[in-house]
């Protein structure tokens, strides 16, 4: 059953359009990423869940219930802020406790559900601490707690990791999947962190300019994508411009260039079209085996893998290997690629938005 | 060589403070120890006659515990007034907003004398206020407000509220606003995000504005002259009677000395009681 359900959401700052006819459901339980580059409508589309932007049109049901008249403060949604928001001039069992006290929960079942939910986030030892006195992630895990007490019906994360170095930022997406999980709240997360989506959702829901693109099991959306953009902005893709020569029954043949090449099957009888290609999915190989050639004119090292950029005559082609021990090629060297037909994904030309 | 520069950099500020500031001061103190007689004038003795002189005599208590009301109370409606402005400025428009910053200097603009005589075309006995009172009927005999404590409060408060709001405002530009959508997702009410989240990140502002303000008031000078006369008297105005009226300089010194003294106790006690009250708020 869905418990959120955003229908045709639309908002409109003047003469800009920042969501446009948005239609998404969430279900109990579910792990949703809203996933985008800056400005393409995700944190306006949770401003309007939340109650801090009211739509220009289009519905949101929570529940069952119609959003649109009712006050942020009745809504009794769990949000984390990208900024945490934590109250300064309240300690951390104050911070998490507002929300209940606002609920008029008496005081000592109040002080239980604290005890219990900083049990969850781990920092039952800091519970009398002021925010100024925590690292960044501790006050994450506050900022968590505080929007977790209440016991809402959909946590929001608005980028809650965003402030967090390398390091934190993976234990934190770990241990963000573990309380989400342990708590069982549906939760929805705005970030433009790729990584960030794939690692912790369900589903992904990608926006472009206000509306959505794909919606699909972080997998799906990585190795399926819908679009060229879709492509490029979920990990690194190489994207050739083709076109469809002819289409068969066991595969589609492209043209590129004077280059032949073989896909998978596609709708597309003709006209052009774009590839996209992973670059885990190439290998080198020997020289009779190769789809195309090419000289390596850059090589990066990674620790588990190296990326190559590689000059072919369908253009620069990025490679990643992994790190096996092996001896691999060197800056200059001419080597041969090769992948699999069935790798190939046919996408159909965006037109100029 | 290089411990030096700071110094060096500083000399200039250094030297306007010891000079303008510090040479005063200390002449005043060292003044408010010597004597003073109707015949004789001012001797070079040292003793602590005058401060006894001053703190056994009641008419003094009267006119410190009158000037520290005064200050009290119009530190109290600057922050009353001053707040909830800038919290307004806050959340105004930019546009507004700088518009709105020009209005509130604005008395900040008009020399002192001219403002209070203002204040006393205002509240004189066939002043505006009254007069216009009387004749739409609503009094017969005028309100008494020229040489009242309360119409140098008056005057003192307008004065007094645009440091209140620009300090309050300092302290208010540095709070995340995301804490009050936080406060309100959390199933606050407008009033109680006010109360409980807004104003407890104001109190750095709110307790550095009620500073300027208690200081400044309680050593006003202009207003409490031209407002109170000789018959309200403050601790300024005292002081500026024994100097030039009496001409008992080191008794005036003495004043001034017991003023400067308990405003500053007064700052301190305040600064710690706020700070230790709002701990989180206060890096």
């Amino acid at each position: 059953m869905a418990i959120l359900e955003l229908r045709d959401l639309t908002k409109r700052f003047g003469e800009t359009v920042a969501v446009d006819r948005f239609t998404l459901s969430v279900e109990k339980g579910e792990f949703v990423s809203l996933l985008g580059p800056s400005g393409c409508g995700k944190t306006t589309t949770l401003q309007m869940i939340a109650g801090f932007e009211t739509p220009s049109g289009g519905a949101i049901h929570l529940n069952g219930r119609d959003l649109a008249k009712i006050p942020a403060r009745s809504r009794g949604l769990g949000i984390v802020f990208q900024t945490y928001a934590l109250f300064p001039h309240m300690t951390v069992e104050e911070n998490v406790g507002f929300g209940l006290e606002m609920r008029k929960v008496p005081a000592a079942e109040r002080k239980k559900r604290i005890a219990a939910t900083l049990d969850l986030v781990h920092l039952s030892h800091l519970s009398g601490r002021y925010p100024r006195q925590m690292s960044g992630g501790q006050r994450q895990r506050v900022a968590l707690a505080r929007a977790l007490v209440i016991e809402p019906e959909l946590l929001l994360l608005d980028e809650p990791l965003s402030n967090l170095d390398a390091k934190l930022r993976e234990e934190m997406q770990l241990e963000l999947r573990r309380i989400q999980q342990e708590a069982g709240v549906t939760t929805l997360l705005v970030t433009h962190d790729q990584s960030e989506a794939m690692a912790l959702s369900d589903r992904i829901a990608v926006m472009q300019g206000g509306r959505l693109v794909q919606e699909a099991t972080p997998f799906d959306a990585y190795d399926r994508p819908t679009n060229g953009f879709v492509s490029s902005f979920l990990g690194k893709s190489n994207a050739i411009d083709a076109h469809v020569e002819s289409v068969g029954a066991d595969g589609t043949v492209l043209r590129c260039g004077d280059l032949r090449l073989n896909g998978p099957a596609h709708g597309e009888a003709a006209g052009p079209v774009l590839i996209s290609l992973r670059p885990e999915r190439i290998e080198f190989c020997g020289e009779g085996d190769g789809v195309v050639a090419g000289r390596v004119t850059e090589r990066i090292f990674l620790g588990d893998q190296w990326l190559f950029k590689v000059d072919t005559s369908l253009g620069e082609i990025l490679v990643m290997r992994r790190n096996s021990g092996r001896r691999e090629p060197d800056v200059g060297e001419t080597v041969h690629l090769a992948w699999q037909a069935e790798h190939l994904r046919i996408l159909a030309v965006e037109t100029a938005a | 060589m290089t411990s030096a520069r700071p110094w060096l950099l500083s000399a200039p500020a250094l030297v306007i403070f010891a000079v303008m500031l510090l040479t005063p001061l200390v002449m005043t103190a060292v003044l408010s120890f010597n004597s003073f007689d109707f015949y004789g004038g001012i001797k070079p003795t040292f003793g602590f006659q005058n401060y006894a002189d001053v703190l056994s005599d009641s008419y003094f208590y009267e006119i410190f515990l009158r000037t520290f009301l005064i200050a009290l109370a119009t530190t109290v409606i600057a922050a009353l007034i001053g707040t909830p402005q800038a919290y307004f400025l806050l959340r105004m428009h930019p546009f507004w907003r700088s518009l709105m910053i020009l209005v509130v200097l604005g008395p900040l603009l008009i020399s002192v004398v001219v403002r209070t005589l203002g204040w006393a075309i205002l509240l004189g006995n066939n002043g505006v206020i009254n007069d216009a009172l009387r004749s739409i009927g609503l009094i017969e005999r005028p309100l008494k407000m020229m040489y009242t404590s309360g119409g140098i409060v008056l005057a003192l408060v307008h004065v007094m509220v645009p440091f209140m709001i620009l300090a309050v405002w300092a302290a208010l530009q540095r709070q995340d606003p995301a804490t009050e959508k936080a406060a309100e997702s959390l199933g606050a009410r407008p009033a109680t995000v006010f109360r409980r989240i807004v104003l407890p990140q104001a109190m750095p502002g709110i307790l550095s504005g009620s500073l300027i303000v208690f200081s400044l008031s309680a050593s006003a000078f202009a207003t409490p002259a031209i407002l109170g006369g000789r018959r309200v008297k403050v601790v300024s105005t005292t002081v500026y009677d024994e100097f030039l009226n009496t001409l008992n300089w080191p008794l005036g010194a003495a004043i001034a000395v017991i003023l400067l003294v308990s405003v500053l106790a007064i700052m301190v006690a305040w600064n710690k009681l706020v700070e230790k009250r709002f701990a989180g708020v206060f890096e």
